[in-house]
């Protein structure tokens, strides 16, 4: 393996090369830093770092060579050059949310997420862009300036991971962390033409990850393939006692659903030999028509509305298609209060927002402004002069509808209203379907600044949102371009089945192959 | 239903955010705008719905009430705006001032 090509590499054979002393891991780290300054990551160009340390990168990566040399087991992520967005707490780099409130704040812990890549190999390289706290959909509510789309500096990446998807993108890291509230991974992975995944509600520990909305929030992870993205979940998931919501369900080795077999049981020694490394997986046959035998896939017609673009209605139809040759069956199905969500999510979100924000306050870390005039106007001037303005309406609306007089109507009522949404989903899994097929967004990239409303703003998430209230996993892959721009479609399965989510993201990748970034 | 500028005035008060008079007209407008798409919930039939409290039930898992160490890597005036002697040093409150400056 060469690194000339560094910027097309997956981790999967990045790792491999790693582990036979092909490549060294100091020398893969220089080869992101060289694309980085290549592509323009910089302030200046892309604006997708907040944060990056060359040398410490590389003195971490001259430790992971001995540990390559001494040990039999150097981890499946090896030399893997990795970015953080910023909310996700690491030491060593600083963790600000892209927030002036929290500008320069060194985490003294750091996300259980973050350990276990650490744990396989991984080498933790930039923190990445966002919109401030996670709240917005195109990376440009950020303190430090928006992230610009490598397809198109014109246009935006996405939000709110915009600086992972960007990474990947670019070519810079094979994976990046990101983390999704209402679509905040896979809005950005479609706009970059990158892979991305929003787990399971407690599939990731989201200990070390800012909350923003926590009955919704989990960290999840971008690749430039299917491959990428499953080995960097099957790192990172699974119980972590530090996440009392994380779940104790066990971690299929999902790369290994590409053979599209049943997941091996947890306790599998061969599984157990490619879990850490020391048995490659087989590779995947070509797709045939019984690749997908057996499986339903849903079409919801709440997310083929009359009004969705025609061309990504053409790819999303051209995926279908793909599903039925390799023998799947396209079912057309309703998940008839969806169009609920966006409503319901933008009730809930800034009301778990506005109190999970309440201790950004001056007081134990962060920002502190103190004009001198007691306690209540230092938290004032603090938060005034630290919170930008989608975070500062956010918090405001989000105590608008949990204060007295307004409870039941929106808060309460939004909470019922979830319950409803998420029981479509559970009717449509229960009723054998085993992977819904949607659009990921309604669009494909926009210009900066082309969009100053904020609920227009929103509509982004309306087919990713539904995901994130319902608790359920979804990927969103890269099915074709419209005019030059990538598009996504997304995948959602049931709870804790990625395996099955992975299963048909693999096989509509193989099936679509160059065509997928045409 | 619309928010009004008072209304504004008293959340943001609540919130600990200082709006001024300018800012307070726009979030009095873009509040009303957001919430006036909150009001197709209002439709829905929710009678016997049970309200979402947590995600795949289960209830609030306990572990024993036993301390652990600090995982914390650095020290606390690492990060900390103003400390002394292991204490978070804070402004005194308004009203301590207001007294004192009444001489009170």
């Amino acid at each position: 393996m060469s690194l000339e090509n560094f910027a097309k590499l997956g981790a999967a054979a990045i790792a491999s090369s790693v582990r036979s002393g092909e490549v060294s891991p100091s020398d893969v780290i220089r080869a992101s830093f060289n694309r980085a300054r290549e592509i323009g990551a910089g302030r200046d160009a892309l604006n997708i770092f907040l944060h990056a340390d060359e040398k410490a990168s590389i003195e971490e990566a001259d430790v992971m060579r001995t540990r390559v040399e001494s040990a039999s087991d150097a981890g499946v992520l090896a030399g893997v050059p990795v970015a953080i967005k910023d909310n996700i707490a690491s030491l060593g780099l600083p963790t600000t949310c892209a927030s002036k409130i929290l500008e320069g704040y060194v985490s003294p812990f750091e996300a259980t997420a973050i350990s276990r890549l650490r744990a396989s190999g991984a080498v933790i390289v930039a923190k990445t862009n966002m919109d401030e706290f996670a709240m917005g959909s195109s990376t440009e509510n950020s303190a430090y300036g928006p992230t610009r789309n490598p397809h198109d500096v014109r246009r935006v990446p996405g939000g709110s991971s915009g600086g992972s998807a960007a990474a990947v993108a670019a070519g810079i890291t094979p994976i990046a962390l990101g983390s999704e509230t209402g679509g905040s991974v896979r809005q950005p992975a479609a706009f970059c033409g990158v892979v991305g995944v929003k787990p399971t509600y407690g599939r990731v520990s989201r200990y070390g990850l800012v909350a923003f909305a926590s009955s919704l929030d989990q960290i999840g992870v971008l690749g430039r393939t299917v491959d990428d993205a499953a080995l960097a979940l099957e790192t990172i998931a699974g119980y972590d006692k530090m996440d009392s919501t994380s779940s104790g369900e066990d971690v299929p080795i999902y790369r290994l659903s590409a053979l599209g077999k049943p997941a091996p049981g947890a306790r599998d020694p061969e599984a157990e030999a490619i879990r850490i490394g020391r048995s490659p997986i087989p590779l995947p046959p070509p797709p045939s028509a019984t690749t997908l035998n057996g499986i339903v896939i849903g079409k919801p017609k709440e997310y083929f509305p009359d009004s969705l673009d025609g061309s990504i209605r053409d790819l999303c139809e051209r995926s279908l298609d793909r599903f039925r040759s390799m023998g799947a069956t396209v079912r057309d199905i309703s998940l008839p209060r969806s169009p609920l969500a966006i409503p319901v999510y933008y009730i809930l979100a800034p009301a778990e927002a506005s109190s999970n924000l309440a201790r950004f306050d001056g007081v134990r870390y962060g920002l502190r402004v103190d004009p001198g005039k007691g306690l209540k106007a230092m938290y004032e001037a603090t938060r005034s002069q630290g919170f930008g303005r989608e975070v500062t309406r956010r918090i405001l609306l989000g105590t608008y509808v949990l204060s007295a007089g307004y409870y039941d109507a929106y808060y309460r009522k939004a909470q019922a209203v979830r319950t409803l949404i998420a029981d479509d989903f559970r009717s449509v899994f229960a009723s054998g379907v085993n992977a819904i097929f949607t659009p990921t967004t309604p669009t494909p990239a926009f210009p900066v600044g082309a969009i100053s409303d904020p609920y227009e703003m929103y509509l982004n998430d309306i087919f990713t949102v539904t995901a994130n209230l319902a608790g359920v996993p979804a990927i969103s892959i890269p099915v074709g371009r419209m005019r030059n721009l990538p598009v996504g479609g997304q995948i959602i399965t049931a709870h804790f089945d990625e395996y099955t989510m992975f299963r048909v993201a693999y096989a509509l990748e193989a099936a679509l192959g160059a065509e997928a970034h045409q | 239903m619309a928010v009004t500028r008072e209304d504004v005035l008293h959340i943001a008060e609540l919130a600990r955010l200082g709006v001024d008079d300018a800012r307070a007209d726009e979030l009095t407008k873009e509040l009303s705008a957001i919430l006036a798409h909150m009001e197709v919930l209002s439709q829905v039939d929710t009678a016997g719905v049970a309200p979402t409290v947590e995600i795949e039930g289960g209830g609030t898992p306990l572990r024993p009430d036993t301390g652990a160490p600090s995982l914390m890597e650095g020290t606390l005036e690492s990060f900390a705006p103003s400390m002394r002697d292991g204490f978070f040093i804070v402004p005194r409150l308004a009203t301590h001032e207001d007294s004192s400056e009444s001489g009170a």
